[in-house]
């Protein structure tokens, strides 16, 4: 391709390669530039969204500072505002539903990859799929009319009865709380990140699975020596994607927490998150400080969001360039 | 000033489809044009209006609209339950030609619109007290007192002597209450907590009223369909909701001790007396809360449309006159059949008057105005 004939032109020629990285053409140069202003706009949709976020909230960041992060009043009446009842409430409510999902997801993953009949795959993660395509407010009402019910009449007070002296499971027996939110949400993660470990799996060599099974493993010591730290960071990856759905969602979780700015140690207690506060109080907000105060949280959920997918990417690409360092 | 609020209303628009909500009214210019008068004719002969603001009145908007475009079909009027909050923030930044509130606008957000609003009082709207005690027969009545005890938290079981002691001969059962509120932002709960802290001091200072408050106890549930949803599952709770939503969906309704002295159960009359007891001011808002009347319900409040009193497009101001003046005399019939109740006669003369000093630059919109 290259010519040593005219130096110049080939200069000019491979600066132009270098910058586009492949040869001229017409067609193709369309093309980049389309492409690469699409990714441009996902950029600038995402700064302008941080900028607007940041001018809105800062009456709120000047007359609460450090107190808003900190402080644990929320009283609009009062124009006091401390968001840690919902950093907590968001937190919590998201470690408990991958506390639940995530044992459930990779028994998913590992049973449709490794143990399933073939004919039983697709049907099965197609019903788990399903799950993901539920409204969200479907959820909710759900959760109202028959989750809580089951939790204030069954659950709450067997888990009160068994393990009760765990602060953890003490106090009134309302249905609606923490414990009612980290359900709906595991049950809202489940399919992410089952789908997404399904995948990791199977991109696990299939030498490996049929060597560590011609060196005598059992099915589970080939699952548990080779399969899975093989498949670790992107299962890992596919957990903290599942936890970015989980810290965003809004209305499933707002219908079912009991949305009371409380920091307590009970998952039966009513709690409030991040998303929610936000979805609650945004439309009838009035005043710069108040307004300001609620774009600050949507900041603060925007930066918790912004670090997990960060995160979420390193992992995915790690997983993504594992194969060639095994083999090397 | 001006960005910040573009800004915020840019944000309330988000969710809304893109070709309602957020477009600026047609014809009307990005400066003051039309004061001479001398504006162009919207095209094709049909008028569209755009409104914004309360969820609470918005079922009887969507009717009036219906009915008003049956009977003047070059009118189209198009109205978003976006929220009091969300209205008064959309008319203040242009965006729309009339907005909706249920609460008065403050002084402070009457001085940052960038002109003359006024408030045009719709309809009557009233808060019911719902609950779910399964072993009452009869409707449950309670005192003021009763009411603030239970929603400050003092109050904690249904056999409480001052529960009791308005419903002689009840059974009421010796269990905890279980209090449910309004999560979200809401002129339902404006509403109720202006009634609470008028009739409890204790509630003032500890609470006070607005459309998002720190409750003290309870559980907080979004909507009044989120409210409906925990009373109606959960033995031994109450909360409160709006009165057509509650008979709508023929929620138990309490009955309250009014200033008189008097058990009264929430209706359209009971709730016009309430209206027709108060002094209105010269803005045409008032409080409703806690009033004098014999039959008056306590706990009830005035809806209002927010409109500029100069009209930047005369066509368009026009057309909203004719509406509020249609709203404000044939709507008002609709109002009883959807569980609102219609203004007493004494504010609709007053309202008259203010329609028909709407204006246009120098020229009134209302013939005889």
């Amino acid at each position: 391709m290259t010519s040593r004939t005219a130096a110049p032109l080939t200069r000019r020629r491979s600066r132009l390669m270098a910058l586009l990285g492949a040869e001229v053409n017409a067609g193709d140069l369309v093309f980049r530039g389309v492409a690469a202003l699409f990714a441009i706009t996902i950029v600038l949709v995402l700064g302008a969204m941080a900028i607007q976020m940041w001018v809105a909230a800062r009456p709120s960041i000047a007359h609460s500072g450090w107190r808003f992060i900190v402080g644990r009043d929320w009283d609009p009446v009062r124009d006091s505002f401390g968001a840690l009842p919902f950093i907590y409430g968001t937190l919590v409510s998201s470690l408990l539903a991958l506390g639940i999902a995530v044992p459930v997801s990779l028994g998913v993953a590992v049973f449709l990859t490794e143990l399933a009949p073939p004919w039983l795959r697709s049907p099965v993660s197609f019903l788990v799929e399903l799950l993901a395509a539920v409204p969200s407010v479907i959820y909710g009402l759900w959760g109202i009319f028959a989750l809580a019910p089951f939790l204030r009449n069954h659950l709450e007070p067997f888990l009160g009865k068994t393990l009760g002296f765990l602060p953890l499971f003490q106090g009134p027996h309302q249905g609606f709380g923490m414990l009612a939110g980290g359900i709906i949400l595991a049950i809202m993660i489940t399919p992410t990140i089952s789908s997404v470990s399904r995948e990791v799996l199977r991109a696990v060599p299939e030498t490996l699975r049929e060597g560590a099974l011609a060196l005598g493993c059992t099915r589970w010591e080939a699952l548990r020596h080779t399969i899975l730290p093989y498949a670790r960071s992107g299962i890992v990856g596919a957990i903290i994607l599942g936890l970015g759905r989980a810290l965003g969602e809004t209305m499933a979780i707002t219908m079912v927490i009991g949305n009371r700015a409380d920091i307590s140690a009970s998952l039966f207690a009513p709690g409030y998150t991040m998303a929610s506060v936000i979805a609650n109080e945004f439309t009838e907000a009035t005043g710069d400080i108040y307004l300001g105060a609620l774009a600050e949280i949507g900041l603060l959920l925007f930066a918790v969001t912004l670090i997990l997918n960060v995160v979420a990417r390193l992992l995915v690409w790690r997983v993504g360039r594992a194969p060639e360092g095994a083999r090397g | 000033m001006i960005s910040r609020r573009n800004l915020v209303s840019a944000l309330v628009c988000l969710p809304l489809t893109a070709s309602v909500g957020c477009s600026k009214p047609e014809g009307a210019g990005p400066g003051p044009s039309g004061s001479s008068g001398g504006t162009a004719p919207a095209q094709a002969g049909t008028v569209s209006l755009v409104g914004a603001g309360a969820t609470f009145p918005y079922p009887l908007y969507s009717k009036w609209i219906s009915e008003y475009n049956k009977a003047n079909p070059g009118v189209q009027i198009n109205y978003q339950s976006i929220g009091s909050g969300g209205g008064i923030r959309q008319i203040s930044a242009g965006t729309v030609d009339f907005g909706a509130s249920d609460a008065p606008m403050t002084a402070d957000e009457v001085q940052k619109a960038p002109a003359k609003l006024h408030h045009v009082p719709t309809t009557l709207g009233a808060v019911v007290i719902t609950y779910n005690v399964p072993e009452l027969g009869a409707p449950l009545k309670l005192s003021a007192d009763a009411v603030s005890g239970v929603f400050l938290g003092t109050i904690k079981k249904w056999n409480d002597p001052k529960i009791a002691e308005g419903n002689p001969g009840a059974k009421l059962p010796d269990k905890d209450i279980a209090v449910v509120y309004r999560s979200d932002g809401s002129g339902t709960t404006a509403v109720f907590t202006d009634y609470l802290a008028k009739v409890s001091t204790e509630y003032k200072d500890k609470v006070g009223a607005g459309k998002s408050v720190k409750w003290p106890v309870g559980l907080g549930a979004k909507g009044n369909e989120g409210v409906t949803g925990q009373v109606k599952t959960t033995p031994f709770t109450i909360g409160y909701v709006e009165l057509a939503y509650a008979k709508q969906n023929k929620l138990p309704i309490a009955q309250l001790r009014n200033k008189a002295g008097q058990f009264v159960e929430p209706t359209a009359q009971t709730i016009t007396a309430a209206a027709a007891g108060v002094e209105v001011g010269d803005d045409l808002t008032a409080s409703l809360t806690d009033p004098a009347g014999e039959k008056a319900y306590p706990i009830s409040s005035f809806t209002y449309l927010l409109v500029y009193e100069d009209a930047k497009d005369k066509t368009k101001g026009q057309a909203l006159a004719k509406f509020l003046w249609w709203a404000l005399h044939d709507g008002q019939k609709h109002a009883a059949e959807l569980d609102y109740a219609p203004l007493p006669d004494a504010l609709i003369t007053k309202t008259e008057a203010r329609i028909r000093s709407l204006r246009s630059g120098n020229d009134k919109l209302l013939p005889g105005g």
